[in-house]
């Protein structure tokens, strides 16, 4: 369960000299000014997720002043997580998140308060956690946490300053204002799991997370001045290789199941059931394919047996690092699928062997029986044969 | 009526990485199916089973969502731009 370590809350109603000069630039604006900065003091916002969007919005909101920041993450710090997590450094690889991000937030201003929830956010944990707090900002990596967090939020009649992002592209809104539409009201259901590209297709420009991240703080901001026009009802895409932004209307879903007219949910519900996940068991579960052992594939190789390594990477990837495959990318197995001998023994092999669990199924079903999958990919080669291969 | 079709992120791998399709459709329905007949891997991603359009991809003419217009009976106009905005998931990026 959460633990939370209450910190000094210094007089919310008044600022010391300390901070007026820390807030001199937000104070001389008429748009901040000491009653802007002051209603900052008295704000409590929630970021659930320290990870990509949560290092810009933690940054931003503990320099400007937001008098309490909620952080709920479980994670630790890791090599690469720093591309892109500019709230660690290469001496937090290890450390929990949130004590990185708590002892870097509590430096850059001690004036604030940091509450720390160590654990993933549930059905059964969100609306305590959620309740104390007046604005969340969803920094979130997944789609049952992002349902959860929109629902708790509808329910709780909480803002929720939404960010997304997926390689070079990034969405931002704001959901769940009184009278604005809710994340149901945009995406009723999420992609049912391994029809939305993932590990293909993974990976982040490192900047991105914090253009959106950064958006999203600005519009915390906005929400707690109670200044400018704020993005409820309207959601920003922004793409950054075309460096455009665009902007599409939002509007609120009347048959929403939420927070619609006629709303079916009351109440939190099993979030991965909804995404189709079944929670836990999603690691353990068997893909359902033959697979082999790094070290069982080495003790073959090494006998000389007659094996064909098929890659199912796409190209950038082989030139990380490779056991000298033959390259199909898994979208491309389809139409190349003629490329290979059915009459030979076949091991198929990805970054993790999920990927590659699909190209088994696949070819399985085109009629490929001598057919394996490596089982936690190259990866797993890298662990368990071959450090020299470098992980990714 | 010629209209340009834009294609997210990640369904580019699906439309030969293109981020946008030019073509000649005079309904949002027509706009789509020209544009599966000419990527078929894309239909599965638009499209259900059932041949319902998916929950989790929107589809706007301009800033409007479909939606809240005809659907895809939507009438296009020359030089329209459709939008397909599927939900992404990432926060932090890498999630396989």
């Amino acid at each position: 369960m959460a633990t939370q370590v209450k910190e000094s809350s210094a007089n919310a109603a008044v600022l010391s000299k300390e901070e007026i000069l820390r807030y001199s630039r937000h104070l001389i604006m008429p748009e901040v000014g000491m009653e802007g900065q002051l209603k900052l003091k008295k704000a409590k916002v929630l970021l659930v997720g320290s990870g990509g969007l949560g290092a810009p919005l933690g940054l931003y909101l503990a320099a400007a002043g937001v008098g309490r920041l909620g952080i709920v993450d479980f994670d630790a710090v890791d090599f690469t997580n720093l591309q892109r997590q500019v709230t660690f450094v290469t001496s937090d690889v290890g450390r929990k998140k949130l004590d990185a991000a708590r002892e870097r937030l509590k430096n850059l201003n001690p004036e604030i308060q940091i509450d720390t929830y160590e654990t993933r956010l549930t059905s059964d944990n969100a609306l305590q956690i959620l309740r104390d707090y007046d604005i969340v900002a969803d920094g979130t990596d997944n789609f049952p946490t992002r349902y959860l967090v929109n629902d708790a939020c509808v329910l709780l009649g909480k803002p929720n300053v939404y960010g997304s992002i997926f390689r070079f592209e990034g969405q931002a809104s704001i959901f769940g204002f009184p009278g604005g539409p809710c994340y149901r009201c945009l995406y009723p259901e999420p992609p049912p799991p391994g029809l939305v590209p993932s590990c293909a297709e993974g990976g982040v420009l490192g900047v991105l997370p914090g253009i959106i991240g950064c958006i999203q703080a600005m519009e915390t901001l906005k929400l707690i001045l109670g200044s400018g026009d704020s993005l409820v009802g309207r959601l920003l895409l922004f793409d950054a290789m075309r460096m455009r932004f665009r902007e599409l209307k939002l509007r609120k879903n009347p048959e929403c199941p939420v927070c619609g007219e006629h709303r079916t949910i009351t109440k939190l519900i099993d979030y991965a059931e909804f995404c189709g996940i079944r929670g836990e068991e999603m690691e353990a579960k068997p893909l359902g394919v033959p697979e082999i052992t790094p070290k069982e594939l080495k003790a073959r190789l090494d006998r000389g047996d007659d094996l064909y390594i098929l890659d199912v990477r796409e190209p950038h990837e082989y030139q990380i690092c490779n056991l000298r495959g033959h390259l199909i990318p898994l979208g491309d197995l389809p139409r190349r699928v003629s490329e290979l001998d059915s009459s030979r023994e076949i091991v198929a092999h990805c970054r993790s062997g999920k990927r590659s669990a699909d190209a088994v199924q696949f070819l399985t079903d085109a009629g490929f029986h001598k057919i394996w999958n490596l089982k936690g990919g190259i990866l797993a080669w890298s662990d368990e044969v071959d450090p020299s291969v470098p992980k990714y | 009526m010629g209209v340009k079709v834009m294609i997210p992120t990640p369904l580019r791998q699906y439309a030969e990485k293109r981020e946008s399709v030019d073509l000649e459709a005079k309904t949002v329905a027509e706009a789509l199916s020209s544009l599966t007949s000419q990527f078929g891997e894309l239909k599965r991603h638009l499209y259900s089973d059932d041949g319902r359009l998916r929950s989790f991809v929107n589809v706007y003419v301009n800033d409007e969502d479909i939606r809240y217009l005809q659907k895809e009976k939507t009438a296009l106009q020359q030089g329209d731009t459709v939008s397909i905005v599927p939900s992404i998931a990432g926060g932090s990026g890498i999630t396989a």
